[in-house]
């Protein structure tokens, strides 16, 4: 019964295309079987919508007339400091950094209350934004310094382009300690006082498909509410840990770069986001559909919450201080409860990815693909995997050589 | 018993005076004070529940408006803004009077303003900031 993604793209293009979302799969494979269910399903639509750090976009601005020479000077949009070691008129703006002026957590614990996903948020949102520059001055780039509004309809290119988004599975977080911790997992309560998680489990993007057969580079996929691409595997890629006999990863695993034209896409999927204590960031909808090419694709496509299993961890020492050991482990349909067990404790569960949104983009995603305004592609090339020998290193820890 | 929430502001010249006790004594209500903010010399707010006979209410309400405290139900101060709430449940486990809930079904949130205290515990723990609280 094997299909390609050719043949699955010209059903598409008819209108024929069998499409479900991660969710719905769950129960058509138990009604059908795993056999018939790959003959008759197409595509399988997956979705997450939680904060993503590893997120930012790459402008260019235009020239200003005299020139100026933005890289290697300073620059700022609504006072977010901006990189800007590329070339003349290119910037990036990254969804953590913050104004100057923010007391950060001086005044403890910080607010956040903007930084560059909120810029991304405004930007994309259509909104005119401040552009501060300070330059040195070159002969050929002599201006040193500019500030005026700039509006995304008017700049060249916005490119949203995240080095590390979409965790495939995600640790749970509590507080063993006694008093209140402020994490990029939320606010947690001492003594285990709450647990926070935060991926879209069942439908999450690389749950769906655990050994990447289907997502690789150049996977097209829903991003921010417009068209983008896998574009490599994302930082800390990590696809050689433990995994439950489905494949699952039963550890924070492996996550992908992605990339797409940011003046297409909308401020309800790329939303400006603030952690008490943490920080500012990007909250960044994605989604990615899985062509059925055979049974065991589809068999990865139709994990329930119940078989993906996270480990429970101490944010308030073994977070921190990288030391090994977890609470235990437990799996989102018990998360998404209300509460879990933990070391016989029962706990409250929040979460800070939405299924609500999730499930969202996963029939938006859906519906584009049946009305034929959504092809698939075939990858370019794999993301590493389990046979990689990809291991995850620290930082090292090294005597700095005096430099001549 | 007709019961309900309010949130009383006192000016600076009352907050000495013993106003929850008049209440109480010679109007016959239940008091029960959920959150209190009381600045020596400038102003206090008390955040209340009171019950009582509907007569009782009444003169109690009268009482507080002679004296010159500010009255005014408690769910005209917080506000959820749904367009900037995503779903998320990060509030859901901090909320200690259930009102925001979690349709487990489909894990959609929803806030009911009539069990709100006004405690703002959620207020920094949204990261969407879509909890406001105007006091």
């Amino acid at each position: 019964m094997a299909k390609t993604i050719a043949e699955i793209n010209e059903k598409i293009k008819k209108g024929e295309a069998v499409v479900f979302t991660a969710e719905e799969i769950i129960d058509r494979v138990k009604e059908k079987g795993t056999e018939k269910a790959a003959q008759e399903v197409d595509v399988v639509t997956t979705g997450t919508f939680g904060p993503m750090c590893g997120s930012g976009a790459y402008l260019n601005l235009g020239h200003s007339k005299p020139r100026i020479k933005i890289g290697g000077g300073k620059a700022f949009l609504n006072d977010v400091l901006l990189y800007t070691g590329f070339a003349a008129v290119d910037v990036y703006l990254g969804a953590t950094a913050i104004p100057d002026y923010d007391p950060k957590n001086t005044v403890f614990p910080g607010g956040f209350q903007y930084g560059g996903g909120h810029v991304i948020e405004d930007l994309v949102g259509g909104k005119d934004v401040k552009l501060t520059v300070t330059a040195y001055g070159t002969d050929c780039y002599p201006r040193k310094s500019v500030e005026t509004m700039i509006n995304i309809k008017h700049i060249n290119e916005a490119v949203l382009f995240n080095p590390r988004n979409s965790y495939q599975n995600y640790n749970v977080a509590v507080n063993l300690s006694d008093s209140i911790i402020y994490t990029y997992m939320g606010i947690l309560q001492p003594g285990m006082g709450n647990a926070n998680y935060c991926s879209a489990g069942q439908l999450s993007p690389l749950l769906n498909d655990p050994y990447y057969r289907t997502i690789g580079i150049g996977t097209r996929i829903f991003l921010g509410g417009g068209v983008g691409y896998v574009a490599w595997n994302g930082t800390q890629h990590n696809p050689c840990v433990s995994r439950t006999k489905n494949g699952v990863p039963r550890v924070p695993a492996g996550t992908i770069a992605v990339i797409g034209d940011l003046k297409q896409m909308s401020p309800k999927w790329l939303r400006g986001t603030s952690l008490t204590g943490y920080g500012a960031t990007l909250t960044v909808g994605i989604g990615i559909p899985i062509p059925i090419l055979d049974e065991e694709i589809l068999k990865h496509t139709a994990v329930a919450d119940e078989d993906i299993f996270t480990p429970v961890v101490d944010y308030s020492v073994a977070y921190p201080e990288r030391e090994p050991g977890t609470l235990g482990e437990v799996n989102y349909a018990q998360l998404k409860s209300g509460k879990i067990s933990i070391k016989g404790e029962t706990v409250k569960t929040a979460g800070l990815s939405s299924y609500v949104k999730a499930k969202e983009i996963a029939e938006t995603l859906k519906g584009s693909i049946k009305k034929g305004a959504f092809l698939l592609t075939e990858p370019v090339a794999t993301l590493p995997s389990v046979e990689s020998g990809i291991s995850f290193k620290p930082m090292p820890s090294r005597p700095v050589k005096k430099v001549k | 018993m007709p019961k309900k929430r309010i949130v009383l502001t006192f000016p600076n010249r009352l907050v000495d005076q013993p106003i929850t006790y008049h209440l109480i004594k010679d109007h016959n209500l239940m008091v029960n004070i959920l959150r209190a903010n009381v600045t020596p010399k400038e102003e206090g707010r008390l955040v209340v529940e009171i019950s009582g006979k509907k007569k009782d209410m009444e003169s109690g309400m009268n009482y507080l408006k002679e004296m010159g405290v500010d009255t005014q139900p408690l769910t005209r101060d917080v506000r959820w803004h749904k367009d900037r709430c995503t779903q998320c449940t990060a509030c859901i486990s901090i909320c200690p009077s259930g009102a925001f809930v979690v349709n487990r079904e489909d894990m959609s949130v929803s806030f009911k303003k009539d069990k709100c205290i006004a405690c703002e515990l959620c207020i920094p723990i949204c990261p969407y900031r879509a909890v406001e609280v105007l006091f």
